[in-house]
């Protein structure tokens, strides 16, 4: 599609003393505009890597291996000049990341750190800038914002700071939000109203949104389509009520069955056993097998995405359709 | 704020006191008091009548609370080679040892900072390697063999052997400018001439220090998360090393050149004697070999005070730089 | 994508794994040429009755025609090459380097160990005591950190006069509260840590659980300090004796060999104050380098 963001074939490695870790290997997906994306995945699955590729962020001893591509609105971003990539982040395509305490850098004041965010992508005056930020402010819902710009990050609540970081990615309307576990660090209900804030902002300004998250419950509510993610690879990828009530890897149909709810009060809860295998040390043929309860020697052989029901995908030779 | 101020005063106050009784112990006791004030060459009748006139009958407590009278009046006797009061003399050859000071604190940071940010950045770079091995040459090299060395090269061998290469002095200071009452000389190109080779022996110790520290913070600063953000963002390269990166490592480059800019002063009596600088240095250098004691006693109550005070600025400026400490200090 | 997490220790160990440290040493090559200046500087003052051309402290085999003497001269006898040329008394300048590394080296050894001995004494006692006795040893340790070693020194030695025991008392004073911090410091690490707890369940003395137990797993850190305030005393005592307040003339280190060597600099005679500044800075910069690296190979983290 030449609207939107088009991954294919996403390899990202990282290249250490002790091997080659391929964090992403080989990841197919599309974002179409004011769709919310659930990229879901243990740690160690390689989401947090696919969102940081896709802004080209990956330092050394990392980097987005050839034959990747990533189309963003008809525009190839791994063979975009440094100073191409730049003028998108922050721009037409923004990041949130996981700690806000972290993000914010402590020793700035918040208007500092938001009118330079301002300013990188527009000729404006410091004066413009700060009635911009000030808007942003409003506009994730923080009281008294004169205030709350000059002042600095540590004197806020993580549910503001985050908010903050949410004001800051909104500042150039980008087409494309990147959102990396961003409730993960914030008390439960916080984490629900940052929800609400975040799929109301997408719906008012048609901003695609990728969300980054271990936690399938998060992003049930929340986005349109899931990916689910394992050992680098998409495993499964559909509209979120046909992976969550219809899923067809045996991986998702494990984290779905790991949440606990009313079904599973007074049962034990179920558990995938054992652990995500080492990214340097991956097994030939399916990555999950080791763990997977209907693993066959067909396994052996790496199995591709394919479509098996209209607009749901999944990668393994017994999917359930 | 104003309580933590007031606190510091108080413990400053008490470090003067402490240092005052150490002194007063140390030089009153150690040695003879009666040479404190007149040349051992008296004759003993001298001695005698001074012994009375100094209240060496009277008990300790008494002799140190004379002391310290005499003290706050600024009065610590008179110099025996050059007949003034102690005090004075040490006064008239301050501006002389700060400017050194001062012009080799200017050094150490035009030139440290920018090459130890550079080698936090690119730690892998050959100029990175040259300029960490050069630092431990620079704070391991005595101070007084590299003032040695560069007269040795820019006074000597230079100008000797290449026609028409500027000779650099090696010794005194030059032309100064009365500025508000005091002798300034780094306001003259004679006095700059004057001032470079000692400024930068003076310099070397400290600007290897910063390099370092530069280098270590940088390095801890750029995979922060912040910085991160700050890319995502889309800000500069040039700005996130220019403001995040470099605000954060102002910290603790200000605190280290605030403290050691009191070695640096001390340090001074070395290079100053290589230099035959005209500071309070070589002062005191020239006093503790000649005998000199009204001078030396005087500059040590200087120097202590002189020290207290520094931490205390030091102290306050770390609450200004960091936004942390200032309003976390309010809060309790 | 974060390191793999560093468990606990519970029983710790009470020597790092020697031969690991030496060959994580020996990869910088730096380094390794540190090491290579420290042993030659200690070869050559431990050898240096042995393998100086003359003893240049004895007055008998002193020609002051010689004096002065440029680099590679031979003497008016013909018996010896001044490779490094004499002095303004005719002093050979090898053999006088020679003896003056000696005498350098000596003191820094010297004031360094019993300042470690003092300084680690009393930081444990801190460490091990905490309270009151800690904050007041610490206030005193504070305080005489808070002023510059040289002054100290300087102040010291103009009331106590020249002389090398004079020498190595103001260095001992002025570096005894280095290590002390530094042992307490790691002194304090270690007792929060079980095998503490469990030595003092077994009511073992607390002399026994400070010297037995805790020191031996402070050793990496102090050991690192200890290099480098070796450095820092060689290069202290060199400079009161340029100053003329270290030891007495009749028997020079570096130090005072440089500072003979001051008048002769700006008329010509270098090598007088030159090469002994070369054998010190190659002391002092060899232990730096070597230092400098341990730090790195003897850091606690990586020991673990």
């Amino acid at each position: 599609m030449t609207v939107g963001l088009s991954v294919r074939n996403l390899r990202t490695h990282f290249f250490t003393k002790e091997g080659v870790a391929k964090a992403v290997d080989g990841v197919d997906f599309d974002v179409a505009p004011g769709e919310i994306l659930g990229l879901v995945g243990e740690s160690g699955s390689g989401k947090t890597v696919t969102g940081f590729s896709i802004l080209g962020l990956i330092d050394p001893p990392g980097r987005i291996v050839e034959g990747s591509s990533i189309r963003f609105n008809g525009e190839e971003l791994t063979a975009a000049k440094p100073e191409r990539l730049r003028a998108i982040r922050g721009a037409e395509i923004a990041m949130i990341f996981q700690d806000p305490m972290m993000t914010l850098n402590p020793v700035l004041r918040v208007d500092t750190q938001m009118i330079e965010t301002v300013q990188a992508h527009a000729r404006v005056s410091d004066a413009e800038a700060r009635d911009r930020a000030r808007k942003a402010l409003v506009q994730v819902g923080i009281p008294s914002p004169d205030e709350r710009l000059r002042a600095y990050p540590h004197q806020f609540s993580g549910g503001m700071r985050q908010r903050v970081a949410i004001a800051i990615a909104l500042l150039h309307k980008p087409k494309l939000i990147v959102a990396d576990e961003p409730t993960t660090a914030l008390d439960v209900t916080i984490q629900g109203q940052i929800l609400f804030e975040a799929q109301r902002l997408c719906r008012d300004s048609g901003t695609a949104m990728i969300w980054v998250t271990h936690d399938l419950a998060v992003v049930a509510g929340l986005a349109d389509r899931i990916a689910v993610m394992y050992a680098g690879r998409i495993v499964e990828l559909g509209r979120t009520a046909d992976v969550i009530e219809r899923p067809m890897h045996p991986y998702t149909k494990g984290l779905i069955g790991s949440v606990p709810s009313q079904n599973t009060r007074g049962h034990r809860l179920a558990q995938i056993p054992g652990m995500t295998p080492s990214l340097l040390k991956l097994p030939e043929g399916c990555a999950f097998k080791a763990r997977c309860p209907i693993a066959v020697d067909r396994c052996n052989e790496m199995p591709a995405l394919e479509e098996h029901r209209p607009g749901h995908w999944a990668r393994c030779w017994r999917a359930s359709v | 704020m104003i309580v933590y101020i007031v606190r510091r005063l108080m413990q400053a106050a008490l470090v003067m006191v402490v240092m005052s009784i150490l002194v007063f112990v140390g030089i009153y006791l150690i040695g003879d008091p009666v040479l404190m004030m007149i040349s051992p060459d008296a004759s003993e009748l001298e001695r005698e009548a001074v012994r009375k006139a100094l209240h060496l009958d009277l008990p300790m407590w008494q002799q140190y609370l004379l002391f310290v009278n005499d003290a706050l009046h600024g009065n610590f006797g008179k110099s025996f080679l050059a007949g003034q009061p102690a005090m004075g003399l040490i006064f008239e050859r301050f501006p002389a040892t700060l400017e050194l000071a001062f012009m080799s604190l200017v050094i150490s940071l035009a030139l440290g900072l920018p090459m130890g940010v550079y080698a936090g950045l690119r730690p892998h770079a050959p100029g990175s390697k040259a300029i960490m091995t050069g630092s431990i040459l620079g704070f391991s090299l005595p101070n007084f063999w590299v003032g040695l060395m560069l007269i040795m090269v820019f006074a000597v061998m230079l100008p000797d052997l290449i026609p028409g290469w500027p000779r650099l002095p090696a010794s005194g200071r030059g032309a100064t400018v009365d500025v508000l009452g005091v002798k300034l000389s780094f306001l003259t190109l004679d006095g700059l001439r004057h001032l470079l080779l000692p400024a930068i022996t003076l310099s070397l110790y400290k600007g290897a220090l910063i390099v370092r520290l530069a280098r270590a913070t940088a390095r801890e600063v750029l995979p922060m998360d912040y910085v991160k953000f700050a890319r995502a963002k889309g800000l500069s390269e040039r700005r996130i090393v220019g403001v995040h990166v470099l605000k954060n490592i102002m910290i603790p480059i200000a605190t280290v050149s605030g403290l050691e800019f009191g070695q640096t002063v001390a340090f001074a009596v070395v290079t100053e004697t290589v230099f035959s600088w005209p500071g309070v240095g070589k002062l005191l250098i020239d006093s503790i070999l000649l005998l000199d004691r009204p001078v030396v006693v005087a500059y040590l109550v200087i120097i202590v005070f002189f020290f207290v005070v520094l931490n205390l600025v030091v102290d306050l400026l770390y609450s200004v730089l960091d936004p942390r400490v200032r309003l976390e200090s309010r809060a309790t | 994508m974060t390191d793999a997490a560093l468990e606990p220790v519970v029983a710790a160990k009470p020597q790092a794994p020697l031969r690991r440290v030496v060959s994580d040493f020996c990869e910088n090559r730096l380094a390794v040429f540190g090491l290579v200046l420290v042993v030659l500087s200690i070869f050559v003052a431990v050898f240096a009755p042995l393998i100086s051309p003359q003893n240049p402290f004895d007055i008998a085999n002193l020609d002051l025609l010689d004096a002065k003497a440029p680099p590679g001269s031979v003497s008016g006898d013909g018996k010896i090459t001044y490779w490094l040329g004499t002095d303004g008394q005719a002093r050979d300048m090898m053999s006088a380097i020679f003896y003056g590394m000696r005498l350098s080296l000596f003191v820094g050894f010297v004031s360094v160990l019993a300042a470690l001995a003092i300084g680690v004494v009393v930081g444990l006692v801190a460490a091990y005591a905490g309270g009151r006795t800690d904050a007041f040893l610490m206030r005193i340790v504070d305080i005489m950190l808070s002023f510059p070693a040289i002054l100290v020194a300087l102040i010291l030695l103009s009331v106590l006069g020249k002389g090398i025991d004079k020498v190595l008392i103001a260095l001992i004073l002025v570096q005894w509260a280095y290590f002390a911090r530094a042992a307490r410091g790691a002194a304090l690490v270690e007792r929060n840590k079980e095998y503490v707890e469990a030595a003092t369940c077994l009511a073992l003395p607390p002399w026994r659980i400070v010297f037995r137990h805790m020191l031996p797993n402070c050793m990496p850190s102090l050991i690192v300090i200890a290099t480098i305030t070796l450095a820092r005393a060689i290069a202290l005592e060199a400079t009161l004796s340029f100053l003329g307040v270290g030891v007495p003339v009749t028997q020079p280190s570096l130090g005072m060999l440089i500072s003979n060597g001051f008048e002769f600099l700006l008329s010509g005679s270098y090598w007088i104050s030159f090469f002994p500044g070369v054998a010190l800075a190659i002391a002092i910069v060899g232990i730096n380098l070597a230092g400098d690296h341990l730090r790195d190979v003897l850091n606690p983290r990586n020991l673990r």
